[in-house]
């Protein structure tokens, strides 16, 4: 039975949005921190002039797709670390033992990873809006929701694939800390990338996240540095990719 | 033969430990199978490579007549587990758990909800399943892993100590359904390291030791392979080598021993020979002060291939009635 099935599909989903819901505190902890960062930044850089920045273009406008993106891997990255405690708690194996084709877990991880990433990515653009943020138009909003949902399925396949390289927590915290955090510093969150220097530059060309802030960008603020197509192909690029590696990767992996 | 399962040479090392070292064994279909052993003889990796969940270092395995290595999809289907160590969401109620294995199992709404009311029956947790699994205590969780086992009635069923922590009512409960199951055509096999539930359960058991099978028989044969029945005797003149001689001589006597001023005949029947045992006495001229009789046990059995007797390694473990938890070291 190497197939899908939209059943299993379903109820992994189905546990990830139960969870989710019990887990309160985990929802407020992932939404308040970049909520702070959005409007205590966003405050305070309020009248700041920054190089690459167009004149018409003020911070918090600036800032809030890119938190918006920064959020989204947070939570995304959130499903490989869930794939590490189903370990420690013994539910992997329960998982791993059925006979489920390996790749329906992975899309039941996915399903539930993106659901919950769009809510709280959603749940930023809604507050940002109350802080005086503008979407131009429904247009502009689909192309957004294009980019979330890639920015999300991106990192969670790359949390997948961390995880299933990864025997407990402690490493992924590591990952996190030792990777992730400058991926966000380098991906144009805060500012545009073409004020690093050559070498730093280099890597946020490399940085895959580079392409999902600029794409959010683009969608919601018009403001980018690629065409929103070339964002769009890079990113579905490496979407494709790291989710394939990351099926490949959780598949040969040991559940117990 | 139609085989459940069979094993060829299997082994299983973790950097410098052999947790499995070459063994094989074949498993009929419908058959209720015990691996017994001590915590960490090796029962539970065994369990895991059949299981698909580790992959073999060397040899081979099939299970339901696929090869673990080559058909795992088939295997999974086939099979279904108690796991030995909690595998359960706590987040999530006790009636969840089981929904979500009968969807991943992909079992019919309709029977769905008949097999898990009938499974929550039988381990009385009816009215805990809509509570969160983080609110049971030891026994519950295993309780419930229990049932959740059971639900999708699988050809080939793994038990990995399946009473452990239990106490002895549900035990009790849990050994007759394990039995029904087997009834009706499922195949068993179980990991115990109490003696009483190969015992009373297993058609065959298998002891492994250190990774390896040291013996391999039914409960029965593997006690009747010791010599018969344990008869001790308290004498009036220990040292009555006389009486040794005598006893000796009869062919229902299989051995003698004497120690700590007792007689200790290994014999055929017990229950039939006894009176000649006191005639045998008497014409001697020995009193026998005290008899005690006693049929081997399969601690006896694994006493004679380890050289060691389980309980021993299981001290600070819960017994029989504990109802604690325990975790194995392996």
């Amino acid at each position: 039975m190497s197939g899908i099935s939209l059943k299993a599909i379903y109820i992994l989903w189905l546990r990830e949005m139960k969870t989710f819901y019990r887990a309160k505190s985990r929802i407020v902890g992932t939404v308040v921190t970049p909520l702070f960062l959005l409007a205590f930044l966003g405050a305070g850089f309020a009248g700041a002039v920054l190089p690459g920045i167009p004149s018409s273009v003020g911070y918090l406008e600036y800032l809030t797709p890119g938190i918006i993106g920064m959020t989204m891997i947070f939570t995304s990255m959130f499903t490989g670390l869930s794939v590490l405690w189903d370990r420690r708690y013994g539910f992997l194996k329960e998982i791993m033992v059925t006979p489920v084709s390996r790749m329906t877990i992975v899309l039941g991880r996915i399903t539930g990873g993106l659901t919950t990433s769009m809510f709280e990515g959603l749940s930023i653009l809604a507050i940002s809006l109350l802080l005086g943020f503008k979407v131009s138009g429904i247009g502009d909003l689909i192309l957004t929701l294009v980019f979330m949902v890639l920015i999300s399925v991106s990192f969670i396949g790359l949390g997948l694939a961390i995880a299933s390289l990864l025997k407990d927590e402690q490493g992924f915290g590591l990952i996190m800390n030792f990777i992730i955090s400058p991926l966000l510093f380098l991906s144009g969150i805060f500012y545009p990338i073409e004020n690093l220097p050559l070498a730093l530059r280099v890597v946020s060309y490399l940085n895959p996240l580079t392409y999902g802030v600029d794409g959010l960008r683009g969608a919601l603020i018009s403001v980018s540095f690629l065409p929103w197509i070339i964002n769009l192909v890079l990113l579905t690029g490496f979407c494709v990719g790291i989710v394939l590696l990351g099926t490949f990767l959780f598949e040969r992996n040991e559940a117990v | 033969m139609d085989y459940a399962i069979k094993v060829v040479d299997l082994t299983k090392k973790f950097k410098n430990l052999t947790a499995v070292d070459h063994i094989s064994f074949e498993v009929e279909s419908g058959e209720l199978f015990g691996l017994l052993g001590p915590n960490g003889a090796g029962k539970t990796t065994t369990i895991n490579m059949l299981c698909t969940l580790l992959k073999p270092t060397s040899g081979y395995a099939e299970v339901a007549g696929y090869d673990v290595a080559k058909k795992k999809d088939m295997v999974r289907n086939s099979i279904g587990i108690v796991f030995q160590e909690t595998a359960l969401d706590e987040r999530l109620t006790g009636r969840e758990n089981l929904d979500f294995h009968s969807i991943m199992y992909n079992i019919p709404t309709e029977i769905r909800h008949k097999r898990i009311d009938e499974v929550l029956d039988l381990v009385e947790l009816k009215d805990k399943a809509n509570v969160l699994v983080e609110k049971y205590s030891g026994g519950m969780k295993r309780r419930l892993e229990i049932a959740r086992g059971l639900i999708h009635r699988p050809k080939v069923l793994f038990l990995d100590e399946p009473s452990l922590g239990l106490d002895a009512q549900t035990r009790r409960n849990i050994w007759e359904y394990i039995k029904k199951l087997n009834e009706e055509d499922v195949t068993i096999i179980l990991t115990t390291h109490y003696m009483e539930e190969a015992d009373y359960l297993c058609d065959r058991v298998a002891i492994v030791d250190h990774g390896r099978i040291v013996a391999i028989d039914t409960p029965v044969n593997l006690k009747d392979a010791l010599g018969g029945d344990v008869l001790t005797l308290e004498i009036s003149e220990s040292t009555d080598t006389k009486l040794e001689e005598q006893f000796e001589t009869m062919d229902w006597v299989v051995g003698v021993d004497v120690r700590n001023g007792a007689m200790e005949l290994r014999v055929r029947n017990a229950d039939r020979h006894l009176p000649e045992v006191f005639k045998a006495a008497e014409k001697m001229g020995v009193t026998i002060t005290s008899v005690h009789l006693r049929k081997p046990t399969l601690e006896d059995v694994y006493l004679k291939y380890t050289g060691r007797k389980i309980r021993e390694q299981e001290a600070g473990q819960s017994g029989l009635g504990g109802a604690s938890e325990s975790e194995e070291g392996n």
